[in-house]
């Protein structure tokens, strides 16, 4: 594989950029693979290319309906964050904050990582309380939080509305100074490039149309460029997963929402870092184009439709600016939609199934990004030793029944209202 | 925007509506014994399919009467919507 550096940029300068290799290749699919990975997105690609590196399997193959980086990995607001309470969820992610800053090197790949920090707005004296018990349970897990009085606040983001006759008026906030941003699309492109050049088989176009399971074990899986056996399948199709449980005969804790994103016209640097305004249903970054990156609710009912409406995106710019009253002289360049696994408790499901060989990537809702590295790094693990390791144990398929929830935000089952 | 026909005011926009989520799941008998995988189905486990749904809404800027809809979840084509007590 051709290394990429500035020595390497300056030599294809001079014919043109006509000459780089391909960045990943192009397979017809073989007959039998070790392990088959649905999905790639940034979970499946990472997952593969972390079976490749951790665990020397490289006679995988990775499937994907349309192609790589298409889905939520392009579509999300790129947010690298580990600002958990419960234990399970802070060590994963806090895992997954040390893959992200040597991601750049290790995959060769800039992918732009730029902690820059986030802050969630507290509108309340309960809230800051509560935001104090969680950065306190953030510090124990080795997490940087710090909480933020208003005047503290108002250093960072002068711009907000600091007047007290707001329905929000900020009081405060609690920050994560590591947190940050990252160039989404590298993501997917550095794990598929290393992925493939060390052997892994990126089948786009690919779409799976059912599966051979014989006496509870998969044996392998058909798509729509033939049939491909294997022992060992990993499901990483974020929003398609209820789509291929159906084909398995499987009901999960999972619902399908459609979760929109907009960005304004770039204007000049005026937000460092990213801000959650979560009372009004809002949160705002600046990419390094300057465009103001903007999110806020789901849609509200259940959707494939991977385009939005505009009540949605409507309320979600009411609340930013309610914020940021500068938001209103700035036009809108795009908005979007992806389809999220939302899951009962809104923590996700890394573990093996019921059938054996097959396992289970999903229930990101809308938190997938950041937790690209230690997904693909956990599910590899998951697949390659047959058994979960002890930072996803607690994200078991059956914790729903046992009672052993990780619901973060106390929001229980209405998933379109998380 | 979604245009819906409540049963009992007629059609109305998206706005005035709340989303109550499947509409197919049906609470465990009273007073029987329940397993634990009886209230897993009931509490957690959702079909979620891509096509026709049907999904509970709330007329909660109107009549506030609960109501069902069959809606296609990937065109958001809504072909009918029903009383509860009305038999799919």
């Amino acid at each position: 594989m051709q290394k990429y550096s500035v020595f390497s940029l300056i030599k294809n300068a001079f014919s043109n950029h006509e000459k780089w290799d391909l960045a990943w290749k192009d397979p017809t699919p073989k007959k039998e693979y070790d392990v088959v990975i649905i999905g790639g997105g940034g979970h499946g690609l990472a997952t593969a290319y972390y079976l490749a590196k951790e665990h020397q399997i490289t006679n995988v193959a990775v499937i994907e309906k349309g192609w790589i980086g298409g889905g939520n990995i392009g579509r999300n607001t790129t947010i690298i964050r580990s600002n958990f309470m419960y234990d399970d969820n802070a060590r994963f992610n806090e895992f997954g904050m040390n893959l992200w800053r040597n991601m750049s090197q290790e995959l060769n790949f800039n992918v732009m990582f730029s902690p820059r920090g986030i802050i969630n707005l507290a509108h309340s004296d309960a809230q800051m309380n509560a935001y104090a018990r969680r950065g306190n349970s953030m510090r124990l897990n080795g997490i940087d939080a710090v909480l933020l009085n208003r005047e503290e606040v108002k250093k960072i983001i002068p711009m907000a509305d600091f007047s007290e006759d707001v329905r929000y008026p900020i009081f405060g906030g609690l920050a994560q100074p590591s947190a940050g941003t990252a160039r989404h699309d590298a993501v997917a492109w550095g794990y598929a490039r290393q992925a493939d050049s060390m052997g892994v088989d990126i089948i786009q176009n690919c779409e799976v149309t059912g599966f051979d399971i014989e006496a509870g074990k998969i044996t392998g899986l058909r798509t729509s460029r033939g049939d491909i056996k294997s022992k060992k399948i990993g499901l990483c199709v974020a929003g398609s997963t209820n789509v291929l449980a159906e084909k398995l005969n499987m009901t999960l804790p999972i619902e399908t929402h459609l979760l929109q994103a907009c960005v304004s016209e770039p204007v000049k640097p005026v937000l460092d870092g990213v801000v959650t305004f979560g009372a009004g249903h809002f949160y705002i970054s600046q990419s390094d184009k300057g465009e103001m990156v903007m999110g806020g609710d789901l849609d509200g009912y259940n959707s494939y439709a991977q385009k939005g409406n505009l009540p949605t995106i409507q309320h979600v710019l009411t609340g930013g600016v309610a914020l940021f009253p500068f938001l209103s002289r700035l036009k809108m360049l795009r908005t979007w939609g992806g389809i999220m696994d939302m899951s009962m408790d809104g923590s996700p499901i890394i573990d093996k199934t019921h059938i054996d060989g097959l396992y289970l990537n999903c229930g990101w809702c809308y938190g997938g990004f950041k937790s690209v590295p230690s997904s693909g790094w956990t599910f590899a693990h998951t697949i390659a030793q047959d058994r979960v390791h002890e930072l996803n144990e607690g994200f078991s398929l059956n914790r729903f029944s046992k009672g052993y929830l990780l619901d973060e935000k106390g929001l229980g089952t209405k998933t379109w209202i998380s | 925007m979604l245009n819906i026909k409540c049963p009992y005011c007629g059609d109305r926009s998206q706005k005035e509506f709340a989303y109550g989520g499947d509409g197919t799941i049906t609470r465990p008998k009273l007073n029987q014994e329940i397993s634990d995988e009886e209230w897993d189905n009931f509490v957690y486990l959702r079909k979620s399919p891509r096509g026709k749904h049907i999904e509970l809404w709330h007329h909660i800027a109107g009549c506030r009467q609960w109501f069902k809809v069959e809606r296609d979840t990937a065109t958001h084509e809504i072909f009918r919507t029903f009383k509860p007590e009305e038999e799919f």
